[in-house]
């Protein structure tokens, strides 16, 4: 098939012409589904808010919905798609598998988006991201999901095939680059994600329109999680490859050592969609052996791999900056990093805010007799608004200041406010996530409109400290609306407004990545070797954190009633 | 070279581990062993633990249950809905309705006695979540969750429901005392 190579002459990054259009496409679809997210993300907040309250209750549900599936599928998933191809045919050098395939999977996406959100929007579908049957939502909020599904499932083929492309044109030797092969474990994880969700969403739709009389209330709730947590982990790979992306653009980073890297994406695959059974620790329908064995043998087999890569992408760049020469104390290669370059500040935000915050709140919620201490409460939205939007969405946006100028052409306007955008975003979700779970931790629920309880036959009133906890929430949680809307604000203004940017070389055929030379091989094998004494430093503050907060659950465990 | 070139050493699985890489595994490890052993310790010795006895049930079958214990324990009546106040008997069954919106009926325990309360939903999921105790178990129509429970402090208590049920949700709460 006749297509075109053009290499950036910024970065050598070499785009075909097929997969440049996709990537374009899929980013920009994210963007605008990132802004209905947004949108609605302000009207929740404002409403949580005691002193606002702005929406009556049935409009706070309809748009908490959309706000669920806006993020967490469709600007996540669109953008995901962008990552797929950048890490197969840009990083691989070689045409994409298909294109025409590729493109009706894109198309799936957009219609499902829409279809879905449309059945939301008219107002009979307010079942939350999660629709536990037996509520039920219209046909079409399940048919949209199940196209959008089925879309991010040609595009993941796609992505399978552009490998094969790739190995058969020789346009590398040796073993995929780390990235790639962290772009590889999100497209496994997705493909059984996706086919776990088949397994459910389908019955619900043939439900939804009489075909099928009931679904059992627990299965789906164990089924629809094999989805709604596996999903996550696509996310979580996918936003560690963009960790190693941004180390290797930034810094020339190398990891510390292919061996655990890899061994490490390795085990998100094997162990993870097992670990959805801590969504159900509080369940009726399951024994305390199954609970405990699907969260600690499963689960921390994951956790072990995201500690490792929350040591190995700071040492990598430990290791690069020493080797520049940066190596007085412990943390000059850290001070003299570029913090105003948004590329590096925000992927270093979202390592630190998903490693303290995310992953340390996630796994003692996972605890089997801890989460009864959080389930359902505003503790679990806090938890993943420091994963999912400090970890997943904000690598995703700093990459993006990278993708703007070598994929789109176009130099970032305002470079000021593009510095401090990552800062200004990523500090506010942080905070916010940090005092919902502040909220949870004082009982609080989620997904309630109202904590004064209007309407019930009884009062309840929650402690003074509650209320300060969700009036913070509004606070952090309006400066984050506002750092996010900067962000598609300065993403959207340079991709019209934006300098034009040379395009550089474009030819008919692929130009292949050079074979490593001897030297580099001799370099590689640990001559140049040096330590990382400040991202141990680092680690081992992580693990402290980790210990003392674990236990302090405990003690709290140990303060309510007897239970047994 | 980097992360998004093919490893320089084609033979990079022989590489040796650095010591500190290692180590940080091993913690992590270790970690993950430890997490583990808690969970099994807290079974053995801890008092705080989710109830394994559940059943499969079907809405008319608890509500006949729920039902006879209000008829045969109820003291008296509360609020201008007339909600009945059943006494759970020492050491015994009791049952709480979670149905759209509301828990049914209000309990009245003792402090330090331990009492099987059954669980179960008329329609959709709820989230039984106790306060300012700050419990929280799921109800899930179709399923009876038997829960031991043993309040440690009198007072009156909130019944929040916590997983979303439906336009009504924030005004489905319900109320335990404990004398």
């Amino acid at each position: 098939m006749a297509t075109t190579y053009r290499t950036c002459p910024v970065s050598g990054l070499q785009f075909e012409d097929q997969a440049e259009k996709l990537m374009r496409w899929n980013a920009v679809a994210g963007v605008l589904w990132l802004l209905v997210g947004g949108i609605t993300a302000l009207l929740v907040i404002l409403t949580r808010w005691p002193a606002i309250k702005l929406l009556p209750a049935d409009q706070f549900y309809l748009i908490l919905t959309a706000h669920g599936i806006d993020m967490l599928i469709l600007w996540i998933l669109f953008f995901e798609m962008a990552v797929l191809y950048f890490a197969s045919s840009t990083l691989l050098r070689c045409r994409l598998a298909t294109p025409k395939i590729a493109w009706l999977g894109f198309w799936l996406m957009v219609v499902g988006g829409i279809m879905t959100n449309v059945a939301i929007f008219q107002g009979e579908s307010s079942v939350m991201f999660t629709s536990y049957v037996p509520m039920q939502a219209a046909p079409h909020f399940y048919l949209g999901i199940i196209l959008v599904a089925v879309g991010a499932l040609l595009g993941t083929a796609v992505f399978f095939g552009t490998l094969v492309v790739a190995k058969k044109d020789k346009t590398y030797q040796g073993s995929l680059p780390l990235v790639t092969f962290g772009a590889l474990t999100a497209a496994i994880i997705a493909t059984f994600t996706i086919l776990a969700g088949a397994g459910i969403l389908l019955p619900t739709f043939f439900w939804s329109v009489g075909l099928i009389k009931e679904i059992d209330a627990q299965l789906y709730r164990m089924v629809w999680w094999g989805l709604g947590h596996s999903s996550q982990q696509i996310n979580v790979a996918a936003h560690v490859s963009v960790w190693y992306l941004t180390a290797a653009v930034i810094f020339g980073a190398k990891p510390l050592s292919e061996k655990v890297s890899r061994f490490a994406f390795l085990l998100y695959i094997l162990f993870l969609q097992l670990a959805s059974a801590h969504h159900l620790l509080s369940d009726p329908g399951m024994s305390a052996e199954w609970k405990v064995l699907n969260t600690s043998y499963f689960m921390y087999f994951a956790v072990m791999a995201s500690m490792i890569h929350g040591f190995t992408v700071p040492g990598a760049i430990e290791a690069a900056q020493r080797r520049k020469g940066y190596t007085n104390g412990l943390f000059e290669w850290l001070r003299k990093a570029p913090w105003g370059n948004p590329v590096f500040s925000g992927m270093f935000i979202s390592l630190v805010s998903f490693g303290f915050l995310g992953g340390i709140s996630g796994v003692v919620l996972g605890t089997e007799q801890i989460n009864m201490l959080m389930h359902n409460t505003f503790y679990v939205p806090g938890h993943f608004h420091t994963t999912v939007v400090t970890g997943t969405t904000l690598a995703f946006m700093s990459i993006t200041y990278l993708l703007v100028p070598v994929l789109f052409r176009r130099e970032m306007i305002l470079p000021k406010l593009c510095q401090i955008q990552p800062y200004l975003f990523g500090i506010s979700m942080s905070v916010l996530g940090l005092v919902m779970m502040g909220a949870g931790t004082l009982g609080v629920s989620r997904r309630h409109w109202d904590m004064a309880f209007s309407g019930a036959p009884f009062q309840y009133e929650w402690p003074g400290a509650a209320y300060l906890m969700m009036g913070l929430t509004g606070i952090f949680g309006v400066i984050a609306v506002i750092g996010g809307g900067l962000w598609i604000l300065l993403v959207v203004g340079s991709l019209l407004f934006g300098k034009k940017l040379d395009g550089g070389k474009v030819s008919n055929q692929p130009t292949p990545i050079p074979p490593s030379t001897q030297a580099a091989s001799a370099v590689a094998h640990g001559s140049d070797h040096v330590g990382v004494p400040g991202t141990v430093v680092l680690a081992l503050l992580l693990f402290v954190c980790f210990v003392l907060y674990y236990f302090v659950n405990w003690k709290y465990l140990s303060e309510v009633w007897l239970l047994s | 070279m980097s992360a998004i070139l093919p490893p320089s050493d084609r033979l990079w699985w022989k590489q040796p581990i650095d010591k500190v890489e290692w180590a940080w595994i091993a913690i992590a490890f270790v970690w993950g062993m430890v997490m583990f052993v808690m969970m099994i310790y807290w079974h053995i010795y801890g008092k705080q633990n989710l109830s394994n006895e559940a059943y499969k049930t079907t809405p008319e079958m608890f509500a006949a249950k729920a039902e006879k214990f209000i008829a045969e324990n109820t003291i008296r009546t509360e609020t201008d809905q007339n909600i009945p106040v059943v006494k759970v008997p020492a050491g015994g069954d009791g049952y709480l309705i979670a149905r759209l919106w509301a828990w049914y009926p209000i309990l009245e325990l003792e402090k330090g006695q331990t009492y099987k309360i059954h669980l179960s939903s008329m329609d959709y999921n709820h989230g039984f979540s106790l306060q300012p105790v700050n419990i929280n178990i799921q109800v899930i129509p179709g399923y009876e969750h038997v829960v031991k429970m043993t309040p440690t402090k009198a007072g009156t208590y909130a019944i929040v429901c916590n997983e979303y049920c439906g336009i009504g949700h924030h005004s489905m709460l319900g109320r335990i005392y404990v004398k």
